[in-house]
């Protein structure tokens, strides 16, 4: 790693400082998780990993984050859309209320989404009697996953929609294009690459989430049992291996969805250029 | 199809930038609306083609009001400043635009669409780019996408924001000779709006001029250049000197184009005492800077002849008079 | 010679964009402005008024009773003790990182970024138990410490530890986009005029990303104090000695000590809207002093 170009000074110092500490907090304690789940033995792992309990977790833990996505992905088209598109009073305060999820901590959204929806609470009370269940069933891991993932694709979509120029569809219009048509091949391919990535971040978060459902989800396990909690649930009861080695699968599609995300956002930044004058 | 606007009026918040606006632009004209930034050309262009509602007057398309009617209906062809090309398309997809969003009954086959494409690439010199996008290509050639897009409609009027205005010079002179010859073979009522005296006298059968809101003159480059109906449209067109004189009923300001103005050695009566501060020989003509003796910096234009004849040096007290200048309100025009 | 023109303002493209022919017909924004609103009422409003209105559900006195409670006032220190260390830490690498990424070029310049922003990818469960395997009992590490008579697993130094873990990249994230952008030209300069190395940093670089790194921190900070899933999993529980704030909340809450538990929690939540006000702030103070710059630049 040579620098070039630059006759600023303090590059070593600071790169070494970079790798050193990034190494020894992150690196190295990351890689410790690996090498302890390679030292398992293959029948372990798959045990541990594969156990109808651990897939009940996986299974509940992906669908429940992807249906969360998908809800985000329309509420937050549509609420980045009107943030950016229209003016009323109050505007200010939803867009930052939209970072709420950000900075209220999960153990706080977790006990508050809970008394809502329990059977006596605000929402419960009206929903149980239409037979609508939230607390302690996957719905409720589910509106959990939704709270925690509405920032991400409001935060991804919103600086393409105001980035987008009027006159791109005031183009469409005189070429003859109706509402629906502007949008549709318009607006809607300028933005699904930011709208996809906002979906695949709510989906990363949503998959290691912990403090925000394990309230609200009632931990039963095979029925609202996500795969963060069957880790702890592990480890409370000394079994290290089992909880490396689901800890070792949930990281590995973590790191998967990382790599996807950086790759989109990448696909999107190249697709911005251009279009307009030089 | 001709185009009449109305007593258009508009404004944004308290910025007026229409004033009670009248333009007629008759059957296949190229017409420039010409003036400084914020004088209201661009809100025109824009009313005329549906992008923007006036807040009075109305629009006519040959004789007929289209006020009301959306931009989507009103079959204008508009090329924006900065191109708004759709970037997730290709060339070709860009220009198919306007044919494939038709409704079904009135949508050409999909060879036809093949066809009409091709035909416009051709046109606009692009014919082996259509598969690139739009951050492939140089500034002239999103220009010429966009005119293709804009044409693809087969418009009945052409309107162009400031066409030329992203591209450096030389692009920008090589596309105006070029959209002057697609004017006159596809012959269709075109209307350009830009800023550059230069590009609007050159190009546009007329042009208009306009201020705050206003149109300050309607006419022939000739017209317009030669005979200015107000001090704005005089200095707008080009350079002047601006002098200090005593005419008949009094003290007067005079307005001179510099090549209007001989500068000489002998003195003279209508002339003024000038210094020769700098000379710059590189070009077409010679710009001579002088100072007068009231201290007012002016400026000459000599061909190159004559500055071979008069070799002017620098500090040589010199002799300066206008051959014609105008006069503008409050006294009535006065030519010398 | 030249006029100078005295140029009006062009109408600025926002009112165009609202009051153009183009804009969405009523129903259409009527229609969506409602969906949002209502989402936004459902998901955050609720919520947030939720967490007061449940603070007091038992009356003032209950709700101080609940707050100046021992172990709640030691969960409180410990969670300020938490982030006055992490914080800290943190914000001195991120501008470190930032300082190597953002000004210089280097091979596995974009691994390093990725690298840095693996702690937002993990689950804060795995983030815990990544320091449990190397300092727990049956870790690494644990029968060496152990030796040595040190605790890091159910203990302040592993609640440090996975805290600073999950909150790693949160200012460099912030700083490496905004130094990208500012280049190293006025570095340059100020190298150029005889000013060292720290000079030019403390001079130059500092002052110009300062809002940004306040940002950032501010951001940091309520992470810090609201983590909950990687400090459960490290801190063992122990009341009055390893509970954070989250922890304590979680603690009330399963003993269906719901209105103290929600009094807690109320402190936390005042933290949030703190934070989302001072972010908002900081954001306008951004967007105006990036207005003022691209204005400098233009003249």
């Amino acid at each position: 790693m040579a620098a070039s170009r630059s006759v600023l000074p303090g590059f070593g110092i600071t790169l070494g400082c970079t790798l050193a500490y990034l190494s020894l907090l992150v690196l190295i304690p990351l890689a410790g998780l690996f090498w302890k789940s390679a030292s398992l033995g293959g029948a372990e792992f798959l045990a541990a990993v594969a156990s109808p309990r651990a897939l009940a977790a996986y299974r509940l833990s992906f669908g429940a984050s992807f249906a969360a996505a998908l809800v985000n992905a329309g509420f937050g088209l549509v609420l980045a859309w009107v943030l950016v598109r229209y003016r009323f009073p109050g505007r200010g305060i939803v867009d930052a209320l939209v970072d709420l999820p950000f900075a209220l901590p999960t153990a706080v959204a977790g006990i508050t989404l809970t008394a809502l929806f329990a059977k006596n609470g605000w929402l419960g009370q009206w929903l149980e009697p239409l037979g609508i269940f939230v607390a302690y069933t996957p719905l409720g891991v589910t509106v959990a996953l939704v709270f925690i993932g509405i920032p991400f694709v409001v935060r991804t979509v919103q600086p393409v929609l105001e980035d987008l120029e009027p006159e791109i569809e005031e183009a469409a219009a005189s070429l003859g294009a109706s509402r629906f048509h502007t949008f549709r091949r318009v607006l809607f391919p300028a933005v699904w690459p930011a709208l996809v990535t906002g979906f695949a971040l709510a989906f990363a978060r949503s998959v290691g989430e912990y403090g925000s459902v394990v309230f609200i989800s009632g931990n039963m396990p095979l029925r609202t049992e996500i795969a963060p909690l069957l880790i702890v649930t592990e480890l409370e009861q000394w079994n290290y291996a089992g909880a490396t080695a689901i800890a070792a699968v949930l990281l590995v599609i973590s790191f998967g969805l990382l790599l996807g995300i950086n790759g989109l956002q990448r696909y999107g930044a190249r697709r911005l250029a251009g279009g307009r004058a030089a | 199809m001709s185009i009449e606007a109305r007593g258009i009026h508009k404004c944004f918040g308290d910025f007026t930038a229409l004033r009670d606006v009248n333009l007629a632009v008759k059957e296949g004209e190229l017409v420039a609306l010409l003036g400084p930034s914020g004088s209201g050309k661009t809100t025109l262009l824009r009313i005329v083609a549906g992008l923007e509602l006036p807040d009075r007057g109305s629009v006519l398309f040959d004789g007929e009001d289209a006020t009301a009617r959306s931009a989507r209906d009103r079959r204008v062809g508009f090329v924006f400043q900065h191109y708004a090309l759709f970037r997730h398309m290709t060339v070709f997809e860009n220009v198919a635009f306007g044919l494939r969003v038709r409704p079904r009954r009135e949508r050409p086959s999909e060879r036809g669409i093949r066809a009409q494409v091709s035909e416009l690439l051709e046109l606009v010199q692009l014919g082996a780019l259509g598969g690139r996008l739009p951050s492939q290509l140089s500034g002239g050639q999103r220009q010429r996408v966009a005119l293709a897009r804009a044409l693809a409609v087969r418009p009945r009027v052409l309107l162009l924001d400031e066409p030329f205005g992203a591209l450096d010079s030389r692009v920008r002179k090589d596309l105006r000779r070029w959209l002057r010859r697609i004017h006159e073979e596809l012959a269709i009522t075109s209307v350009f709006v830009t800023h550059d005296q230069e590009e609007a006298l050159e190009l546009a059968d007329r042009v208009v001029v306009m201020d705050h809101g206003r149109i300050e003159q309607v006419g022939t480059p000739e017209q317009v250049y030669h005979e200015p109906a107000s001090r704005f449209v005089y200095e707008f067109l080009g350079d002047v000197n601006v002098f200090h004189a005593r005419l008949e009923d009094g003290p007067a300001r005079v307005w001179v184009r510099p090549h209007l103005l001989d500068v000489s050695r002998e003195a003279s009566e209508r002339g003024a005492r000038a210094v020769v501060e700098r000379v710059h020989a590189a070009g077409p003509t010679v710009r001579v800077e002088l100072r007068t003796e009231a201290g007012e910096r002016i400026q000459a234009e000599l061909t190159q002849e004559q500055h071979a004849q008069l070799a002017l040096a620098r500090a040589e007290a010199v002799w300066v008079r206008p051959r014609a200048g105008r006069t503008f309100a409050p006294a009535e025009d006065y030519a010398i | 010679m030249s006029t100078d023109w005295i140029l009006p303002n062009s109408p600025p493209r926002a009112a165009r964009r609202a009051g153009g022919a183009l804009a969405d017909p009523p129903w259409v924004r009527a229609l969506l402005t409602g969906v949002a609103l209502g989402f936004v009422a459902l998901f955050l409003v609720l919520p947030l008024a939720t967490v007061f209105l449940q603070a007091f559900s038992k009356g003032i006195s209950a709700f101080g009773a609940a707050i100046v409670e021992p172990d709640a006032l030691a969960a409180i220190r410990l969670t300020l003790l938490v982030a006055a260390v992490s914080v800290p830490l943190n914000a001195a690498f991120g501008v470190a990182a930032a300082w190597a990424i953002a000004k210089f070029d280097f091979r596995g310049k974009s691994l390093l970024v990725t690298a840095i922003d693996l702690p937002f990818a993990v689950s804060p469960v795995v983030s815990g138990l990544v320091f449990v395997l190397l300092f727990g009992a049956q870790g690494v590490l644990g029968p060496w410490l152990q030796a040595h008579g040190v605790r890091v697993i159910f203990a302040v130094p592993g609640i440090v530890l996975a805290t600073t873990f999950i909150t790693f990249p949160f200012v460099a994230r912030e700083l490496i986009p905004l130094m990208e952008e500012q280049g190293s030209d006025e570095e340059e300069a100020a190298i150029s005029l005889g000013a060292s190395g720290w000079q030019t940093f403390r001079r130059v670089t500092l002052p110009n990303v300062s809002l940004g790194l306040l940002y950032g921190i501010v951001l940091l900070n309520a992470r810090a104090m609201g983590e909950f899933g990687a400090v459960s999993v490290v801190s063992g529980h122990i009341r009055g000695q390893t509970n954070t704030m989250p922890l304590h909340v979680e603690i009330l809450y399963n003993e269906y000590q719901g209105a103290a538990a929600f009094a807690v929690a109320s402190l936390l939540a005042v933290l949030a809207v703190a934070t989302l006000v001072l972010k908002r702030l900081l954001e306008w103070r951004m967007g105006r002093a990036s207005c003022a710059a691209r204005e400098r630049g233009h003249a």
